[in-house]
């Protein structure tokens, strides 16, 4: 159980681009971070970093409480599972999980104690002896795992594991991920631009972007409030609906003139966010939908369309069982208390 | 998987399309190798005026004679020494080369250029630098208290066209093993150092066993290259004495030919290097493709 902080990181490679400008946050012990964030926004930068293959240009991680900028990887106490899995494609699966141990100069038995335990964990006794190649993507993917959980390090360090499965393995490999993580205890950061894996993996949930973070806290509370127009629109499937407002004495007002709420969190431009789920169809709504498309999902129906007179798109999440026609006008009116303002400037939130 | 069928409007394009390589191959290779066959079989005098038909005998002799079995050992002995020097250089050189991130293209040309240099033009070059009386290179050895003379010593000798051979294929090989390292996923020997391996535990456990089917074809490349393509820096530079210290097998076929002019003899010599480089082929194009399985 090891507390990972990372105080006023900064991340400049050599030609001068500045990938992480200034960046603090810790992760508690056993606690699992996601990182999430569009490609390019440095999370796996800050990952590699805390591994050790990457230098820290300015700041300090601590590990543990103890400084591991200057370590070299192998001393950090950490094991990294890689997108590509990494495993040594001339190693049996046994001496990939047994290498780093070998590596220590463990002892034979203790070594051969470990691996069979791992692989017990993962359901990979079967394979030991096999070659990388001769495993299926959820195999290899497993073995990765073996090779990390083997060594017992302070902490997991995961670079989008889940990414090269398909969609069917990776909800199964995700849960247990999480499961395996729960039953060792040991602290994770854990990297995806899957905002579904974000949310269902982390105790925290660090959303970057651009080198920054947006908000960072637990998944339930940042989808509840999210900190920016980013974050709102990153999080949630399908996407938070913007609305261009005007908040004046009188409360909000849509482009078109129709009132949104009574109170004003400011006075001037505003930007109105409302999730899917959070719009319901009704007559006196004071959203107009032209509706385009409809998706049945079975279980809810997910109605894109365009508000009239407008050019502003909108999606509504709706029970199965009220499905509109394209080319009908639904009229649709946010959930009491389940608007979100931000600054029409800045896009940060408001109140 | 179905071959793809072209199908040409004549029937002659396809024959003249491929004539001249099928030309190429008949003139430069079978006619000569059949002459070599043919004239393996037979017994000249000198001038050529009688010609009589021996059978395996010049074979016989050929095994028979110290001196050929000497050569023989010469040229195994040689050219295990140019493959090795030849490939421990290089790799040394592509690992090095490897971790460079800044001016690698630069560092990547320069080591790259003694390839573009003839066999001959190396072996001269080798030559004036190892010179007992003007060589810069002699003389340098001379001071640190060592008497070079490959003229008089058969050590020294070999050591020369070692040198000249090696550096030439240094270029070359240091090319493949360079690609190969590159072609190693870098997350590998980042797993391996987070795994706790060092950098030259690394290289022993990860890179060099992931480069094993480069280092076996380079390996019969490199041989072949000493057996069959290094007349012209023996020629250059020791003309396979002193003695018969650096009288590799094609060396020999030359000297016993147009020196020795014993045409029979030398013509069995190189049926017998074709079918080594047959033979060392055909290992080539069974193992390089199926050693590759890691």
């Amino acid at each position: 159980m090891a507390q990972i902080e990372i105080e006023n990181v900064r991340k400049v490679y050599p030609g001068g681009v500045e990938v992480i400008p200034d960046l603090s946050f810790d992760i508690a012990a056993g606690e699992l971070c996601v990182l999430v964030g569009p490609s390019g926004c440095g999370k796996s930068t800050l990952l590699r970093m805390v591994a050790g293959l990457e230098p820290i240009t300015g700041g300090e991680i601590r590990i543990a409480g103890r400084r591991v900028n200057e370590l070299e990887p192998v001393e950090r106490d950490i094991s990294m599972v890689f997108q590509n899995y990494a495993l040594y494609p001339h190693m049996s699966v046994y001496d990939n999980m047994a290498y780093g141990l070998r590596n220590r100069g463990e002892p034979k038995t203790t070594i051969d104690a470990a691996v069979r335990k791992a692989a017990k964990t993962l359901g990979l006794e079967d394979y030991l002896s096999r070659k990388p190649r001769q495993l299926s993507g959820g195999q290899r993917q497993r073995v990765a795992m073996g090779r990390a959980i083997v060594r017992e390090p302070a902490a997991f360090l995961f670079d989008e594991p889940l990414s090269n499965l398909d969609a069917k393995l990776r909800v199964k490999t995700r849960v247990e991920i999480r499961d395996l993580q729960q039953r060792l205890g040991t602290t994770s950061i854990y990297v995806t631009h899957d905002q579904l894996e974000a949310m269902t993996l982390a105790d925290q949930l660090v959303i970057m972007n651009a080198g920054r973070i947006e908000q960072a806290g637990p998944p339930l509370e940042i989808y509840e409030r999210p900190a920016s127009v980013f974050v709102g629109g990153f999080i949630g499937s399908p996407p938070m609906n913007f609305l261009p407002c005007f908040a004046g004495a009188g409360g909000v007002e849509t482009a078109t003139g129709q009132r949104l709420s009574g109170d004003s969190p400011a006075m001037g431009d505003v930007t109105a966010g409302v999730r899917p789920e959070d719009l319901t169809p009704d007559a006196a709504g004071p959203l107009p939908l032209h509706v385009r498309v409809v998706e049945r999902l079975g279980a809810t129906v997910h109605v894109h369309g365009v508000l009239e007179e407008t050019e502003t798109d909108l999606v509504a999440s709706l029970p199965g069982s009220d499905a509109p026609n394209p080319g009908e006008v639904l009229r649709l009116a946010p959930n009491p208390g389940k608007l979100h303002y931000f600054s029409a400037e800045t896009g940060r939130r408001l109140g | 998987m179905r071959a793809k069928r072209v199908t040409f409007r004549h029937r002659w394009l396809p024959y003249a399309l491929i004539a001249p390589q099928i030309i190429i191959t008949l003139v430069f290779f079978l006619w000569p190798a059949s002459q070599a066959i043919y004239q393996s079989v037979l017994r000249q005098d000198a001038f050529g005026l009688r010609t009589e038909f021996v059978g395996m005998a010049n074979f016989k002799r050929l095994f028979a004679d110290p001196l050929y079995l000497e050569s023989f050992w010469t040229t195994m002995a040689y050219s295990a020494m140019v493959a090795a020097s030849g490939m421990l250089i290089a790799l040394v050189l592509a690992v090095m080369a490897d971790r460079v991130i800044r001016t690698a293209t630069a560092y990547r040309t320069l080591l790259i250029w003694p390839y573009a240099v003839a066999p001959a033009v190396a072996g001269v070059l080798w030559w004036f630098l190892f010179n007992p009386t003007i060589g810069i290179a002699a003389y340098a050895m001379d001071m640190l208290g060592y008497d070079w003379n490959h003229y008089l010593d058969g050590g020294d000798a070999m050591a020369l066209i070692v040198i000249a051979a090696a550096w030439r294929q240094v270029s070359y090989n240091f090319l493949f093993f360079l690609a190969g390292l590159q072609a190693i996923p870098r997350s590998l020997t980042e797993a391996a150092a987070i795994d706790g391996a060092g950098p030259v535990k690394r290289f022993w456990t990860i890179q060099l066993p992931l480069l094993s089917p480069t280092v076996f074809f380079l390996i019969v490349v490199n041989v072949v290259y000493a057996f069959f393509e290094t007349f012209g820096v023996v020629h250059a530079t020791t003309s396979g004495g002193p003695g018969n210290a650096t009288n590799i097998l094609v060396y020999k076929v030359w000297r016993d030919a147009f020196e020795g002019l014993n045409l029979g003899s030398s013509a069995a010599q190189s049926v017998i290097l074709m079918v080594i480089v047959i033979l060392l082929t055909a290992i080539q194009f069974r193992y390089i493709e199926r050693r590759v399985e890691y």
